[in-house]
């Protein structure tokens, strides 16, 4: 029992547990799509001819289950756990932090009745109509009042860095959210964007790419800086670092959008400008990268034992591996190449399943068991299997679709000596057959590792019980 | 003032403000507040 005005003296976990389980539970959805809609690219029959189960509805349902769902939930539940031991305080107002999380589900429910019924916007990750973008903009913001309540109460005198990579990317996605989302409503579930023409796509690309900056990078970035300190047991590499990268990010990420539409409408000057803030972005993309990995300098023998730590360090080694190729991919003459072809999807797919699900699956690791009042998860085997099925479905995966890409490319471009095009469209599509099907091979791979995650979940939930964990005695800290 | 002369400044502002944040953080590398800061995911341990 809480008297009320007694400092409480226990962590809010309760959220923090049911966020974890739907981040499990949305993951296998999602990954679930994801693997349809991949079998649908190799056997198109498996639409079924219904227009709910077609390609198109089923595509954004898939990323938006796997970005907003898997990745939202586990975003929430670890920032809600990490907020709270590293202020050493309890989460500011547990009401709204309830409903932060059934308004999240709604949300996604919504979304995963909504998409298949063809109600969409057309903007690509913001697809949901406006009644649904308001909820969510509802939920974010009881989300940035419980974070930053949190940290206003603070019982320590530093905000740890992991605390502004969350709060980096609270404040960031609520702008990106609220204007891109801007709309005129023509119906209860239509509307029509707030900007026309080429400012239109340019406000969707401001949005599409810094939703991979600050959902994809920054927050999962904060897991980085908490579990991997964590689980390696020592602290992070250099403090002065996370600081630089912390801060170089911020001012870089906001203006690599335009790389989205390069030789399009889009003015010349703006296309170059987004080319070269996406070549800086390679510098405080591995100067993060470096900090998380050599965290580890010293205790390198750990990877070979611990599989929650591999899943965190390789979730690294991804991360610099797309981070390299994006900068890459943002420059005009290799997107000449790229653009529009399986490379894309590819690249998307290195760092989502890579970096992205990697260390959420780490991190959940890590946290599932001390939720439940364990030691460690129910089979640690089974994290082991987990982590190579996750592992080789990811090579395969992208192994495919680097080949696809630069072979549709080139067979795009490819032409006669009289200046004909040497391939039909049809030709390309005819040449990727093996290359969907490996890639299907793969993206089922990952499937079943989350699978084999969702069982060991269940296993360790039954077996433990939840408990209330005591915030320790606050010690003398200057 | 005209527009781009306020989009250059705050362009240039903003760059020496990172500068400056870099020179600050490598300078106290070695302080106790960020030994203190490190350390906090350790406290409950």
């Amino acid at each position: 029992m809480q008297l009320e005005h007694a400092q409480p003296t226990t962590y809010n976990d309760k959220v923090v547990r049911q966020f974890s389980i739907m981040a499990v539970v949305w993951g296998v959805f999602g990954m679930l799509m994801g693997v349809i809609i991949a079998a649908q690219l190799v056997w198109p029959e498996l639409n079924l001819g219904l227009p709910w189960t077609s390609f198109g509805r089923l595509r954004p349902l898939h990323t938006n289950a796997v970005i907003f769902a898997f990745g939202g939930c586990a975003l929430f539940a670890t920032s809600l756990y990490v907020v709270q031991r590293t202020c050493q305080t309890r989460l500011f107002c547990g009401k709204l932090a309830s409903f932060m999380f059934w308004g999240w589900q709604a949300v996604i429910v919504a979304a995963a009745i909504s998409l298949p019924l063809g109600y969409t916007q057309g903007k690509e990750y913001a697809e949901l109509e406006w009644p649904i973008d308001i909820l969510i903009a509802i939920v974010w913001i009881s989300y940035a009042v419980v974070f930053f309540g949190t940290i206003a109460q603070r019982k320590v005198k530093h905000i740890y860095v992991a605390n502004w990579f969350y709060g980096a990317f609270i404040i960031a996605v609520a702008l990106l959210h609220i204007v891109n989302s801007a709309a005129i409503p023509a119906g209860y579930m239509k509307s029509y964007s707030a900007y026309a023409g080429v400012q239109d796509a340019m406000v969707q690309w401001w949005y599409g790419h810094n939703a991979v900056g600050f959902f994809l990078t920054a927050g999962f970035l904060g897991m980085m800086y908490y579990f991997v300190p964590k689980q390696a047991e020592r602290p992070v590499y250099s403090y002065s670092l996370s600081i630089v990268h912390f801060w170089a990010l911020i001012f870089t990420y906001m203006w690599a959008g335009p790389h989205h539409l390069h030789y399009t409408a889009l003015p010349d000057w703006t296309q170059s400008l987004g080319m070269v803030f996406s070549l800086i972005l390679l510098a405080p993309s591995w100067g993060g990268m470096i900090n998380g990995i050599m965290t580890l300098s010293g205790a390198w023998h750990k990877l070979r034992t611990d599989p929650i730590l591999r899943f965190l360090i390789v979730s690294l080694s991804f991360y610099g591996m797309s981070t390299f190729e994006g900068p890459m991919m943002a420059i005009k003459t290799v997107n000449a190449l790229s653009h529009y072809t399986d490379w894309t999807v590819g690249h998307v797919h290195s760092g989502a399943l890579g970096w992205v699900g990697l260390i959420s699956m780490g991190s959940l690791y890590y946290m599932i068991p001390r939720l439940f009042g364990q030691k460690q998860m129910y089979s640690v085997k089974a994290i082991e299997l987990h982590f190579w099925l996750a592992t080789i479905g990811i090579v395969l995966y992208i192994a495919a679709l680097w080949i696809s890409g630069v072979m549709e490319g080139l067979m795009w471009r490819a032409m006669n000596a009289d200046g004909t095009l040497a391939y039909t469209f049809v030709e390309s599509v005819k040449a990727k057959f093996p290359y969907y099907f490996t890639r299907l091979l793969g993206g089922s791979l990952y499937l079943s590792g989350m699978l084999v995650m969702l069982w060991n979940t269940y296993k360790t939930a039954t077996n433990g019980k939840p408990v209330v964990v005591n915030i320790p005695p606050v010690t003398a800290h200057a | 003032m005209e527009i781009t002369t306020l989009r250059v400044l705050a362009t240039v502002v903003s760059f020496l403000v990172f500068v400056g944040i870099a020179v600050w953080a490598w300078r106290n590398r070695d302080s106790s507040g960020f030994k203190e800061a490190e350390s906090l995911p350790f406290i409950e341990d």
